[in-house]
């Protein structure tokens, strides 16, 4: 297998799922359609790459694109010394992608930070709750439509 | 609101809250702890209490701009935090940093990585009652931010790595002022390793408590000394060498149980490979080129002496302007343009001087990375601190997000806790190094 790279690899295995593959900057970019994440995330990490270590998830917000929100997932290979960038589009309408709670233990928390701070749900997450901010704060900060000064005080403030 | 834990809490156990407010709690979290007698049944770790918005404020920011804000990460070494955004952008710029500037980062880091160290360890070892450790390491610690502190100007909020290079040069005396800090440090680590290594107090509250295994600590995406305590060689400095790393010599220590007293020990040993890199990029560090220039004038009397005499090679500023000088450029700053503050006497006495500042500095001007995006990361105190930025092709970042070492650490803590003893969630939370700051962001 070393004589093909990663990327070759995914889109020979996976020809449905995968949408594109890129090098930008040195980094290694893989975008998937967001079904077959689970599938495509579980070869990275047992297959020939042993992608063991979900070194980050995190969500964009491209406000007017649509779809509007991108999920990316950053993988690293122990194995390999190998960086790998997974991205996959999610449309407003339908802001569910299924949780890598299973493969990886600290996508329980980073899950939980982009639900607080995107609203994205994460279907088979166990325990989906904000993570910084307080129960009851409404809406979702890191959107773009989310005003930088809006205050949401948990107690009322001194006059 | 811990509210898993109270819904799903036994009829026969007690809840117990410990923090956000609680002495051992540095940093701000808040476990909420379901007891059996003294043991831990289940545990709840809430976070967010440092929660400041940064990755918002940034988006909000330009690229120069925004530089202070990583101060406040882990305000413990906050000028691994500046390099990590600042290399970032670098990348994304396809900035050439000169030499001098990379081994005076290379130094910064690594004095900022023994405090952050000593840090943790000495709030560790206190909190297990070894208070003479945390008075010793406290005193490394000083000296080495008064070599920080007169490279920088500040202890702390530094903002001293810029984007291509740094912000002035080591001043005249800084050879000495090393030398002392890093003596005071060896002598130090050596009364702590008399004092910790086999004291059985000690001992009895780290060895084999919160063990975790290889895989666990992979899974969990544990990167850094606790990492490397599980006896995973993974430093982003070997494996991804950025900066001078690749042409020093230096190991990586590793651990073999991943228990507390390997965290410590680990911590203890990549200190003195810390060292070890000091030593030898001190003496490698090229030469400035650059005379240090005692006197100057104040930038008034700067700018009537070039309307007089239309000569500006001269002019220098007044040393509370130290690091704008022009003379100094080649040596610690990239030197093309756009990419850097204007030096400050060309600002002050020449129009195009003037027009560079304001290209420089002016709304939607100055930096402005290409559209696309980017992952840097470079080892922190805590493993791989990484900035993910998006960039739109405007001067602010479109997204920023911050991968932050210990929010994966500490996102392990219910699971090394569960089944031992109230006493053994200090320690382990002290080798965890949870800094609020950069958790919470």
């Amino acid at each position: 297998m070393e004589e093909k790279t990663i990327l070759e690899r995914l889109s020979k295995e996976f020809p449905g799922g995968v949408r594109e593959t890129a090098t930008s900057l040195g980094d290694e970019v893989v975008a998937i359609d967001k079904g077959a994440l689970l599938q495509i995330a579980a070869f990275l990490r047992d297959g020939p790459g042993k992608f063991s270590m979900l070194l980050d998830l995190t969500c964009v917000d491209y406000a007017g694109e649509e779809p509007r929100f991108e999920m990316v997932y950053h993988l690293f290979s122990l194995l390999r010394n190998q960086r790998l960038r997974v991205k996959t589009r999610l449309s407003e309408s339908d802001l569910r992608i299924s949780s890598l709670t299973s493969l990886w233990k600290n996508a329980d928390w980073l899950e939980r930070e982009v639900y607080d701070l995107f609203g994205v749900h994460f279907e088979g997450h166990p325990d989906l709750r904000r993570l910084f901010m307080y129960d009851g704060f409404e809406g979702h900060p890191l959107r773009k439509d989310y005003p930088l000064r809006r205050r949401q005080p948990l107690i009322r403030l001194k006059e | 609101m811990p509210t898993r834990i109270q819904k799903q809490a036994r009829q026969d156990t007690m809840l117990l809250n410990m923090g956000p407010s609680h002495p051992a709690m540095h940093g701000t979290i808040r476990i909420m702890l379901e007891l059996d007698g003294e043991r831990i049944v289940n545990s709840e770790v809430e976070v967010g209490y440092l929660h400041r918005g940064f990755e918002k404020t940034c988006e909000y920011r330009t690229y120069f701009s925004l530089l202070p804000y990583t101060d406040r990460l882990n305000y413990v070494s906050p000028l691994i935090n500046n390099l990590g955004y600042v290399m970032t952008v670098e990348k994304m710029l396809g900035v050439e940093v000169p030499e001098r500037a990379q081994f005076i980062r290379v130094l910064m880091s690594e004095l900022s990585r023994i405090s952050d160290h000593l840090t943790c360890l000495a709030a560790m070892a206190m909190e297990c009652g070894a208070f003479t450790v945390f008075l010793y390491k406290m005193k490394a610690r000083e000296f080495l931010w008064d070599v920080i502190e007169q490279t920088t100007g500040a202890r702390m909020t530094t903002s001293y790595i810029r984007i291509g290079g740094v912000r002035a040069d080591l001043h005249p005396g800084f050879d000495t002022v090393l030398k002392k800090a890093v003596e005071e440090t060896r002598s130090v680590l050596k009364d702590v390793h008399g004092l910790l290594d086999k004291n059985k107090i000690f001992l009895n509250r780290t060895r084999d408590v919160a063990v975790i295994s290889r895989d666990d600590a992979v899974s969990f995406g544990w990167t850094g000394p606790c990492l490397r305590s599980t006896g995973v060689s993974y430093d982003v400095r070997k494996a991804h060498p950025y900066l001078v790393y690749d042409r020093l010599k230096w190991e990586v220590p590793l651990g073999e149980r991943g228990d507390n007293y390997d965290r410590y020990l680990v911590r203890m040993k990549e200190m003195e490979q810390s060292l070890r890199i000091i030593e030898q990029a001190a003496v490698r560090l090229p030469k400035s080129s650059r005379a240090f220039i005692a006197a100057g004038l104040p930038p008034a009397q700067a700018i009537r002496e070039s309307r007089r005499r239309r000569v500006r090679t001269d002019i220098a500023l007044s040393p509370n302007l130290e690091g704008s000088e022009g003379s100094r450029y080649p040596n610690i700053l990239a030197s093309g343009k756009g990419f850097v503050v204007p030096p400050k006497e060309e600002t002050y006495t020449t129009i195009e001087g003037l027009i560079d500042h304001f290209k420089f500095f002016m709304r939607g001007h100055g930096l402005r990375p290409p559209k696309g995006e980017a992952y840097f990361a470079v080892e922190g105190g805590n493993g791989e601190l990484g900035f993910y930025i998006v960039s739109d092709g405007t001067d602010r970042p479109y997204r920023l997000h911050l991968r932050a070492p210990c929010f994966h650490i500490v996102s392990a803590l219910e699971q090394l806790i569960r089944g031992r003893y109230v006493a053994d969630v200090i320690p382990t939370f002290g080798s965890m190094n949870m800094i609020g700051g950069e958790l919470d962001r």
